[in-house]
């Protein structure tokens, strides 16, 4: 209860503090317009951020805020490293690339900055990660920061877990798994989800009061709230092969995330059957591949890239969310979303070592950060499309 | 008033159509299992007579049709069958054993309770906040207030649920105890307790829903600000703020509502990760249990209510846009 009366009092000292800001302000420079029509919102927007500058000034000098000086420097140090890169892109490239990062806000060169990481590090996990990620090691429940003398070790800089096997490893190759199959997932139900939905458009009649009613139907149902019964089924048909559930896994969630991408792309399609481009082809005898892919797809390229972006950051998280439940991605691949759930415990432990504490918080966060990222692209993507200034 | 009313019934029945056929899908999906429950239930072990037995006490082998039938006829009576984990199997090998039967209804209706205290405590923090938000960041779009809005409900509405949720643990309950990390609720227990112990998975929950319908409350009003009659209201030279509050908010009820509605039935999806993570008894946590212990009438009850309220809160989102527009509640 103090607690709420503390942020009142706060919130009441903020607003006097705008108000005297508001009053000096007029004083000072003779009236001049700018303080003389200032609305009370903006006066104590000010106060307001001067307000949060002063306590995460205080915040940083407390000794117990371990975290949220981490988080400060996280962002401070990407923030700079995003900003580099788009420097570089401005510099390197051909014209086109040129122009585009001149043209970048800076959430999205950081986007763009993740997702190459990221890809990087799928990609090459077997070289970067110091071990395999099913290796054993002898040593386990090894604290994370490489110190011998705080429980660490410096072969393993993150530690090992409960039956030892190193977390920096296991932790790398989840891009690997997680990112893998995510994208596998997503490009699966671009396939599917993408020709239906155009074959559809393009053909229309009954197939596409079939195809749009079956879709209707399947969105009714959320979700993740089918993705989990369906996983049922499919861990009674796996048995006791964990890899084929897996391969269920993506399969269902390609299915179930194809519908989304079927109401896109048939709205889509049908926006570009009706144009005269496609009576002409239709005339000149083009076949149903030529008309789908020769017409329609090009012209669907711009919402279609963006909706990918989009429903790779579902699928990801889908999964993830699957996994985290113990239902997805199956022990021995290492995967986030798992690693998330073995390791919440040790959240508990943030008072005594924060470092150990963070170790969840590292993987959630790895999730978190690149849907973010896709995010932060997809949206500077649709505003250039659109071609919004406001 | 006669035609809005025959839309508003088209909707309802039509909604009322996809749940039928939904729950002939659940009842499909759940029916294309390998091999036999029975089976599955005794072991390998199993002697012939009790798999009948018990087959013919789960009703196994009547066609699917009947089963299907039989299953939605006691599901709309709210019964929904027993729980196969919590069925007492004696009676079904032989032996009478006093124990009561643990149906599904009984396991389900306190936990629903439970889960929509959770979403009634989410909605009742996460609309006004956000709507509120919304209007800020309307009304001082393009601002330094304004890009951070953007930047941090980006980064939460993308963020995967547990993740938050551990974010706000670490903070708010390992860090600064101020309220408990996990959400032992229970039968009797205060109204002021209760609400502490929902207070952080609500906050985890609100923090999800939060940013998407601000971003919508503020793409809405944006949208109307270019139309002549705030046009108008500017030259009159009212300020700003009530420009906003009296005549743009309005006319942008509509899909404001619209998008409130949606992130309700959106709740229903996040609830089942934030109860598992802060092991709140609620319908989520009892669906995952479900699902791992493989309890068939338990995930096909819990599926199905799911997407009743699903549908029902996007019938809801449907039919109150439809109220909200006064073209169609005066017409001509």
């Amino acid at each position: 209860m103090s607690m709420i009366l503390w942020i009142l009092l706060m919130v009441l000292a903020l607003g006097l503090a705008g108000w005297a800001f508001r009053l000096a302000g007029q004083n000072i420079t003779g009236n001049s317009p700018y303080f003389r029509d200032m609305p009370y919102g903006v006066a104590f927007g000010y106060a307001l951020a001067a307000g949060a500058l002063l306590g995460g000034l205080w915040l940083w000098f407390q000794p117990g805020a371990v975290f949220f000086r981490w988080a400060f420097q996280g962002v401070v140090i990407f923030a700079i490293v995003a900003w580099l890169f788009r420097l570089l892109g401005r510099a390197v490239g051909t014209a086109g690339t040129r122009k585009l990062f001149r043209e970048m806000p800076l959430t999205a060169s950081f986007g763009i900055l993740i997702i190459l990481i990221y890809a990087v590090l799928a990609i090459f996990a077997g070289a970067i990660a110091p071990h395999g990620q099913e290796e054993v090691f002898a040593r386990v429940n090894i604290l994370p920061g490489g110190n011998p003398e705080t429980g660490g070790d410096p072969a393993f800089p993150l530690g090992t877990d409960q039956i030892g096997r190193d977390l920096l490893s296991r932790l790398i190759y989840g891009a690997q798994n997680t990112v893998g199959i995510a994208f596998v997932t997503t490009c699966l139900a671009f396939l599917l989800g993408g020709s239906l939905g155009f074959l559809a458009a393009t053909l229309q009649g009954w197939l596409d009061q079939v195809l749009s009613r079956a879709v209707d139907v399947l969105m009714a149902i959320p979700s993740l709230i089918f993705a989990l019964l369906l996983m049922t089924i499919a861990s009674a048909w796996a048995g006791s092969e964990k890899w084929l559930l897996t391969v269920y896994m993506i399969l269902i969630i390609a299915v179930i995330d194809s519908t989304r991408v079927f109401r896109l792309a048939r709205a889509v399609g049908l926006n570009i059957v009706v144009m005269d481009y496609i009576e002409a082809a239709k005339l000149r005898g083009e076949g149903l591949p030529y008309l789908i892919f020769k017409e329609i797809l090009p012209n669907a390229y711009a919402p279609l890239l963006a909706e990918f972006g989009l429903r790779f950051c579902f699928v990801f998280l889908t999964i993830a969310s699957l996994s985290f439940l113990g239902v997805g991605i199956q022990p021995p691949l290492a995967d986030w979303g798992t690693m998330v759930r073995d390791l919440s415990q040790f959240i508990n432990f943030a008072a005594f070592s924060p470092l150990t504490a963070a170790l969840p918080l590292l993987a959630a966060g790895a999730i978190a950060l690149l849907t973010v990222a896709v995010n932060f692209v997809v949206d500077w993507m649709l505003h250039r499309t659109s071609g919004l200034k406001d | 008033m006669s035609s809005v009313f025959r839309i508003i019934l088209q909707r309802i029945a039509l909604g009322v159509l996809t749940l039928f056929i939904v729950s002939i899908v659940i009842f499909t999906a759940v029916n294309m299992l390998p091999g036999d429950f029975a089976q599955a239930i005794l072991g390998q072990a199993a002697t012939p007579e009790a798999i009948a037995a018990i087959r013919q006490d789960l009703g196994l082998d009547q066609p699917p049709v009947s089963r299907y039938f039989t299953w939605l006829a006691g599901a709309v009576q709210g019964d929904l069958g027993s729980s196969f984990a919590q069925a007492n199997f004696a009676s079904f090998v032989g032996a009478e054993s006093g124990g009561t039967e643990v149906t599904v209804a009984t396991q389900i209706a306190p936990r629903f309770a439970n889960t929509m205290f959770l979403a009634g405590v989410t909605a009742c923090i996460a609309v006004p906040f956000s709507i509120f938000l919304g209007v800020l960041a309307a009304l001082y779009r393009n601002s330094a207030f304004d890009k951070a809005a953007n930047v941090f409900t980006l980064s939460s509405i993308s963020s995967p649920e547990f993740f938050l949720a551990y974010v706000l643990i670490l903070f708010l309950a390992v860090l600064n105890p101020v309220l408990p990390s996990l959400s032992n609720i229970y039968d009797g227990m205060g109204f002021g307790e209760r609400l502490q112990k929902t207070l952080l998975p609500a906050l985890t929950l609100t923090l999800v829903v939060t940013a998407h319908m601000m971003r919508m409350t503020r793409a809405a009003i944006i949208n109307l600000l270019a139309s002549p009659y705030i046009e108008m209201a500017r030259l009159k030279g009212i300020s700003p703020l009530r420009v906003i509050v009296k005549h743009a908010l309005p006319n942008a009820l509509a899909p404001i509502i619209n998008v409130v509605a949606l992130n309700l039935a959106y709740l229903i999806t996040g609830v089942v990760v934030v109860e598992v993570v802060f092991v709140y008894p609620g319908i989520g946590q009892l669906f995952v249990d479900g699902v791992k212990n493989r309890d068939i009438p338990l995930v096909q009850a819990c599926c199905l209510i799911f997407a009743a309220a699903y549908i029902l809160l996007n019938l809801t989102a449907d039919i109150m846009s439809l109220l909200s527009n006064p073209r169609l509640r005066h017409p001509k």
